[in-house]
């Protein structure tokens, strides 16, 4: 099902067969060229995949924005050890749901990509690992993997081409935490999902401790397209590199909040007016968050000249992060959206990192103070100082997670902290700041 | 423990989704699963889950009490999970929950004295781009206005 119209400006890769009847099954798969694309890579070398895939200039799609191609190619293909690849459905970046999307409307594509990066690195197991909070998607997966199963598509000797692959889905119970990387595989194997210390990278010790290709749903989804088309065709529809499309969350203030796939180095403004609709009710924009809620907020003059991809967004440095737009107007509060970024992280940590436990509680506790009049002028600082100190300070990215978008705040919008000040009550309260007409 | 026929089917099924000397991978999603059917973690399901994937109990209670959606305590018969993280606040995802509570008269992680329904303010539930949103079990509910909300909750207080 989709939940919002799509958008004629769409670049529909991903999501072609979106709004087929059954979209889901594999009889409308397979009746869109559905597992060709193996049946293409069934025949090429191992080097051969991997080469077009980094031609395409896929990078990961999960938030780091990692090229594909490049981490394929750090698995040991010939290692004695079984080799998994792991798909990371554990969406949960604030801002973000693409996965659920694509999951749920196409969950073939993702089949036949995780096939298709079985054999460049010659695993024959893998792992879907979906979130808890999407029970209905395992019910997707499952009957979307009993089907490839029933037709051949999974199994032993896949389609007589001597491949054989089995996979499963698995689901996470609550945990943000989960959805990186190492995290994700100690999770896989019955632990609490506390990062593990790297290197070993997945690649060399992942899954079960073997070499092991873990991706975010959307970049195993992207892997049919480059290698039906040509991984040249799909680094075009981007700009150079970063190939291809993005499956872009607008959410927030706009019209016409949305799932929508865009080409790689789409118009900020022209996504904001033209897909988005708007800002609503004719406001400003304020500030404007590339990709879930750890970038660092661009401010409406940052945003001048931005477009969608990993080197724009760099150049202001901020992320594009997982694809989770938040679009605030210019009745936001932005000392409410740092208290409730920070609730968030507070409530995530897995308490593992000191700088990361303590930064993000006291952090939770100077911004509630701060945006209930209570806060004091130094404070300001304070708030800076310590997401300063926790920046590079922890195992995995959640400190940092924490840290950039209030550093961001505090130094773009300091002036809404003193507004805050001598007991003065919030300043967008009576605009009923977060306005829902 | 006796479970059904589909739950022991699932475990089944789990138990063979690892490598050999992997079943400890399966302990959350039977954990999970079990909780659907009888209603929250009990200390008999975690014996039972750390006999059938040869762990302790000590080490199920370890795992356990990480992930936020196993419950040690019983929860409403529909548990109502409302989303604040930002992409729904921009949407007055608050104000919606303080309605939730309101509503039903009970607060975060509480349970109506009839042991219909339960809240909880949860985070990004995966939902953003149709906020506000909510969760009832494992139903989501795009676009959330407090008016529809009653009618959700009203709709299932007379279903029961
Ligand atoms: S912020 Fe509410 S569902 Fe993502």
């Amino acid at each position: 099902m989709l939940f919002n119209e799509p958008s004629p400006l769409e670049t529909r890769v991903l999501t072609r067969n979106f709004g087929l009847p059954n979209s889901a099954s594999i009889e409308t798969y397979l009746g869109t060229e559905g597992y060709q694309a193996f049946l293409k890579a069934a025949k090429m070398k191992p080097e051969e995949i991997i080469a077009e895939v980094k031609t395409s200039n896929l990078r990961g799609r999960g938030g780091a924005g990692f090229p594909t191609g490049m981490k394929w190619g750090f698995v040991p293909r010939t290692s004695p050890k079984p080799k998994y690849i792991v798909v990371n459905g554990d969406e949960s970046e604030p801002g973000t749901c693409k996965d659920r999307v694509l999951i749920e409307n196409d969950p073939h594509q993702l089949i036949e990509g995780v096939l298709i990066a079985g054999l460049s690195v010659d695993a024959h197991s893998g792992y879907i690992y979906i979130r808890g909070e999407y029970r209905y998607l395992i019910e997707v997966m499952e009957k979307a993997i009993a089907e490839a199963y029933e037709k051949g598509w999974l199994g032993k000797n896949i389609q007589g081409t001597g491949f054989d692959f089995d996979l499963y889905a698995h689901t996470g119970a609550g945990a943000y935490e989960c959805g990186e990387e190492s995290a994700l595989l100690e999770s896989l194997e019955g632990k609490r999902g506390v990062p593990r210390i790297r290197p070993p990278f997945p690649a060399v010790a992942g899954a079960f401790q073997c070499p092991t290709i873990l991706n975010n749903v959307e970049t195993f989804c992207a892997v049919p397209a480059i290698l039906r088309d040509g991984g040249a065709a799909f680094a075009a529809l981007g700009i150079p590199k970063s190939g291809g499309t993005k499956m872009t969350c607008l959410t927030g203030h706009v019209n016409k909040p949305g799932v929508y796939e865009l080409r790689l180095g789409f118009p900020v403004k022209q996504m904001i007016e033209e897909v988005g609709g708007g800002i609503r009710n004719g406001k400003k924009l304020k500030a404007f968050v590339p990709g879930g809620s750890s970038c660092p907020v661009l401010t409406a003059s940052e945003v001048e000249g931005a477009t969608m991809d990993y080197d724009s967004m760099a150049s202001r440095k901020t992320m594009l992060g997982s694809g989770g737009v938040i679009i605030m107007d210019e009745d936001t509060c932005m000392v409410k959206a740092a208290v409730r970024i920070m609730r968030f992280y507070a409530h995530e940590s897995c308490g593992w990192c000191i700088p990361c436990r303590e930064g993000t509680t006291w952090l939770k506790k100077i911004l509630m103070r701060f945006h209930e009049g209570q806060g004091t002028r130094t404070d300001i600082n304070l708030i800076g100082d310590i997401a300063k100190n926790m920046l590079g300070r922890t195992f995995c990215p959640l400190g940092d997670a924490a840290a950039m978008p209030t550093i961001s705040i505090v130094e773009k919008f300091r002036q809404e902290f003193e507004d805050h000040l001598d007991g003065k009550p919030c300043p967008y309260e009576h605009t009923g700041s977060m306005v829902t007409v | 423990m006796t479970f059904s026929a589909q739950l022991e089917a699932r475990f089944e099924k789990l138990l063979n989704s690892y490598p050999p000397g992997r079943q400890r991978s399966a302990m959350v999603p039977m954990l999970l699963y079990a909780q659907d059917e009888i209603g929250q973690i009990t200390d008999e399901l975690v014996n039972e889950v750390a006999t059938r994937i040869g762990c302790t109990p000590l080490q199920v209670n370890e795992v356990l009490s990480y992930y936020s959606m196993l419950h040690t305590k019983p929860l409403g018969k529909y548990h109502v999970q409302v989303c604040t993280n930002i992409s729904c606040l921009l949407h007055d995802g608050d104000k919606l929950y303080e309605h939730a509570c309101r509503k039903l008269g009970i607060g975060h992680k509480e349970v109506t004295a009839d042991g219909q329904f339960s809240i909880e303010e949860v985070e990004c539930m995966g939902a953003c781009s149709w906020a506000p949103a909510i969760q009832v079990n494992y139903d989501f509910h795009h676009y959330v206005t407090p008016e529809k909300l009653d009618q959700l909750l009203d709709g299932l207080r007379k279903k029961q």
